[in-house]
C-alpha cells in the first residue's frame, strides 16, 4: 500500500546551518502520528518544509511524496491544491492566525471558496455545518461574530473548522493545545479525535507534551537535533523506550500518582545547530555514550516490527533500563 | 507543631475593570477570601487555570500588592508598611521567581552583576565578600564562575532560570514565591531545575509557595496543594492524597485532564464550557455552570471551605454535605 505521505532524507538549512538533518517518515491513511521533542528539534520545520511554507532562503532537500507524487519543490499552483485541500495545518497560537477585522463567516467562506466547489447559500450552509461540527454553540448567529468575541478554546475550534473546510486527508496540528488551560486542552483533544474518527482523516500531532501524544496517537516519533531518534507504537515507546534520549524524556516527566522519585534529568542542553557534535548529536548528554558514538551519526534502524531506533548502544540502553526496572 | 512561617488570612483583592470604552466599571474579584498557612521548610503548591487568582495571591503574599481585606503574617508578624526600613529588612527574607527569566534579567548587564545587585541594595558584606558570595551562588545553582561574566542572551533558558534563582537566593531568604518557574522550559531542562530547587530547599530549609498550572510539577515539589477557581480555594490537602483522591468536581476534572503517559485513561471528565471569566462571576458556587454534578443549591449558595477528614478541606455542597451526613 502506498503511504499517504512519505518523507525521505528531508534536510533543511538556514544560511548554511543545518536544522533538519535527514528525516524519514511515512504516514498511512487515517493514522495518528505523534511528533515529540524539545524546542529546536525540528518537529515543526519538518512539516513547514514538506508543505513549502519556509522562507525562500531556507535550503531544503530530500523528498516528500503525497500518495506517491513528489510535492517538494512542486510549482505553487500544484502546492495550492495540496495545502488546505489535501493537507491542512493548525498552529499553537490560533488568535494570530485569524484576521481580527473580518467576521468568522467571511474567513470560513474564504477557505471554502478556495477549496470547494460551492456557490451562494451552499457556502454559508457549509460554514454553519463546520462550526456545528467543532462544537460552537448557536453557530448561525456566531458566524457573524469577530475573532475577539470568542475565547481561546473557541478560536482554536474555529481554526479546526477552517482546516476542515477543504476536506483534508491529513491534519497537521502543531502544538494545538499548548496555549490553552488544562480543561480546555482536554476539550480540544477530544474534538480532534472525534473529528478524525468521523472523517477518517490522518493526523500528525506535534507536541512537547508526551502525555498528550501518548493518549492521542497510535505511533510516536521522537526527534532530537533535527533527526528522528526513535519511532514506535505509543504504548511500546512509553512502556519500553530504547533510545537514551527517549528514556530521558520519559524519566524527566514527574508522575501524577504512585511514589515520588527524584526526576532523572538529562544533563546539559540541546546542542547549538551551528556547532553540532560529530557523530551522534545526543552523545555529549548521554550516560551510555562510548567512543564509537562520536565517530558517525547512527541511522534509524529497525529493532522490531514497526519500531526503529537510531542508537548504536540500543542494546546496552535497553539492558540499562531493565536493570533500573529490576531494582 | 511549630507556627507557620507564612500565614495568609482571608485576603481579598479586586480591581476595577471597564467593559468597552464607555462601559460602566465593574469590580473584578481576583482573589476572594483566601487563607493559607505554610510551615517552615515546606512547599505549598497553588494550582488553577488562568484567571483563577493564583498569581495575584502570590504577589499579595510577597507584599508586592496589598490586599483590600485580610492580612499576611510572616513569622507571626504582620507585613511592615511598604518602603520602610522594617519592610526592606523583611523583603530581603522573601523573594520571587517568575516564569520568564529573560524578562526578569537585564540583557545589558553581565549576570554576575545582577546576582550581586540584591547584596548591594541590602548592604550585605564588604565588596570582596560580595564577590565571593556571587561565586558561591553560581556554584549553588550548578553553574561555574565563568557563566557569571556572560550576558543573559548568551545563556540557555535553563541557565537563565538558574541565574534568577541564584539572585533570589543572594540575600539568604527564608521564603520564595515561584510563579510558574519551569513552565517556559523544555521537559529535560524542567527536570533539572525542579531537582535543583528541591535540593536547595532541603539544604537551605527554604519555604516555598509554588504556583503552577502543571499538576505533575506541583505534585513533585509540594507537601500541600491548594486548588483555586475564580479567586477562591476550592480544595486543599496533602499533595499525594489530593491527586490520588480528588474530592471537588473541579479538581477531579483537572486531574483527569492531565494526560497520563500510559494508555488512554477510561472515563475522562471533559468539562463543557469556557474557562471562567473573573469579571462575570456566576452566583452561588462559581464552578456550578461547568460542574457535571451541580444541584439546585449550587446556583444560589456559595459553598465554604470545610474539613472533610484528614487535612483535606473542600468547598463543595455535594462533598461537604455528604461528609456531614456521614458524621451524623
Amino acid at each position: 500500500m502506498v503511504p499517504l505521505v512519505s518523507i525521505a532524507g528531508l534536510s533543511v538549512a538556514f544560511s548554511g546551518v543545518p536544522v533538519l538533518r535527514g528525516v524519514d517518515l511515512a504516514l498511512q491513511k487515517g493514522e495518528a502520528l505523534g511528533l515529540v521533542g524539545e524546542s529546536g528539534s525540528g518537529k515543526s520545520v519538518t512539516w513547514l518544509a514538506a508543505l513549502g511554507l519556509l522562507p525562500r532562503h531556507a535550503q531544503v532537500s530530500g523528498s516528500v511524496r503525497l500518495e506517491g507524487r513528489e510535492i517538494l519543490g512542486a510549482p505553487a499552483t500544484a502546492l495550492d491544491r495540496v495545502r488546505g485541500g489535501r493537507i491542512a495545518m493548525i498552529f499553537q497560537d490560533p488568535a494570530s492566525a485569524l484576521n481580527p477585522v473580518l467576521t468568522i463567516r467571511k474567513q470560513l467562506c474564504e477557505a471554502l471558496a478556495l477549496h470547494r466547489d460551492l456557490q451562494g447559500n451552499a457556502v454559508k450552509a457549509e460554514a454553519r455545518r463546520l462550526l456545528d461540527l467543532v462544537g460552537i454553540p448557536d453557530a448561525a448567529r456566531r458566524l457573524e461574530a469577530y475573532p475577539h468575541e470568542f475565547s481561546g478554546g473557541q478560536v482554536q475550534r474555529i481554526m479546526i473548522a477552517m482546516a476542515l473546510a477543504g476536506n483534508p486527508d491529513l491534519l497537521i496540528a502543531d502544538e494545538p493545545t499548548t496555549a490553552l488551560d488544562a480543561t480546555i486542552q482536554a476539550q480540544i483533544l477530544e474534538l480532534l479525535s472525534t473529528v478524525r474518527r468521523e472523517l477518517g482523516m490522518a493526523m500528525v500531532l506535534i507536541s512537547h507534551d508526551l502525555g498528550v501524544v501518548a493518549e492521542n496517537c497510535e505511533r510516536v516519533a521522537v526527534m532530537y537535533a533535527g533527526r528522528i531518534v526513535e519511532q514506535a507504537p505509543s504504548n511500546q515507546l512509553f512502556a519500553d523506550p530504547v533510545h537514551p534520549y527517549a528514556q530521558g524524556l520519559i524519566g524527566a516527566l514527574p508522575p501524577l500518582d504512585g511514589p515520588r522519585r527524584r526526576l532523572t534529568a538529562i544533563p546539559g542542553t540541546v546542542p547549538d545547530p551551528a556547532h553540532m557534535p560529530s557523530g551522534c548529536a545526543f552523545a555529549p548528554r548521554c550516560t551510555l555514550a562510548a567512543e564509537p558514538c562520536g565517530l558517525a551519526a547512527p541511522s534509524l534502524a529497525p529493532i522490531a516490527d514497526d519500531r526503529s531506533v537510531a542508537c548504536i548502544r540500543a542494546e546496552a540502553s535497553r539492558r540499562a533500563l531493565l536493570g533500573i526496572a529490576a531494582e | 507543631m511549630s507556627p507557620p512561617l507564612v500565614e495568609v488570612s482571608a485576603i481579598s483583592r479586586s480591581y476595577a475593570m471597564r467593559s468597552g470604552m464607555f462601559g460602566r466599571s465593574a469590580a473584578v474579584h481576583a482573589v476572594d477570601g483566601v487563607s493559607l498557612a505554610i510551615a517552615k521548610g515546606e512547599t505549598l503548591g497553588l494550582v488553577g487555570e488562568s484567571g483563577s487568582g493564583k498569581s495575584t495571591t502570590g504577589r499579595i503574599v510577597l507584599g508586592l500588592e496589598s490586599p483590600d481585606r485580610g492580612e499576611v503574617r510572616f513569622q507571626g508578624k504582620p507585613m511592615a508598611a511598604a518602603e520602610t526600613a522594617a519592610w526592606r529588612a523583611q523583603r530581603a527574607r522573601m523573594q520571587m521567581i517568575f516564569q520568564d527569566p529573560l524578562g526578569a534579567l537585564d540583557r545589558r548587564l553581565p549576570v554576575a552583576t545582577q546576582i550581586r545587585e540584591p547584596l548591594d541594595i541590602h548592604g550585605l558584606g564588604t565588596s570582596a565578600e560580595r564577590e565571593e558570595r556571587v561565586r558561591e551562588l553560581l556554584r549553588a545553582v550548578e553553574l561555574t564562575p565563568a557563566h557569571g561574566g556572560r550576558y543573559p542572551g548568551a545563556l540557555s533558558g535553563g541557565q537563565r532560570q538558574r541565574i534568577v534563582l541564584a539572585r533570589a537566593l543572594a540575600t539568604e531568604p527564608d521564603f520564595l514565591v515561584c510563579d510558574e518557574p519551569v513552565s517556559a522550559l523544555d521537559v529535560s531542562i524542567q527536570a533539572q531545575v525542579v531537582n535543583l530547587l528541591a535540593d536547595l530547599q532541603a539544604r537551605l530549609s527554604l519555604t516555598l509557595l509554588f504556583i503552577s498550572h502543571d499538576l505533575r510539577v506541583v505534585r513533585q515539589i509540594s507537601n500541600v496543594v491548594a486548588v483555586m477557581y475564580l479567586g477562591r480555594i476550592v480544595e486543599i490537602g496533602s499533595a499525594d492524597d489530593l491527586f490520588a483522591r480528588p474530592a471537588h468536581p473541579y479538581t477531579q476534572a483537572l486531574v483527569s485532564a492531565s494526560p497520563a503517559s500510559g494508555r488512554r485513561s477510561a472515563g475522562r471528565i471533559v468539562l463543557s464550557g469556557d474557562p471562567p471569566n473573573p469579571a462575570a462571576r456566576p452566583n452561588g458556587c462559581a464552578f456550578h455552570p461547568r460542574c457535571p454534578r451541580a444541584i439546585a443549591r449550587c446556583a444560589s449558595e456559595v459553598p465554604t471551605l470545610a474539613a472533610v477528614g484528614g487535612n483535606r478541606q473542600v468547598a463543595c455542597h455535594l462533598v461537604t454535605g455528604a461528609a456531614t451526613r456521614d458524621a451524623a
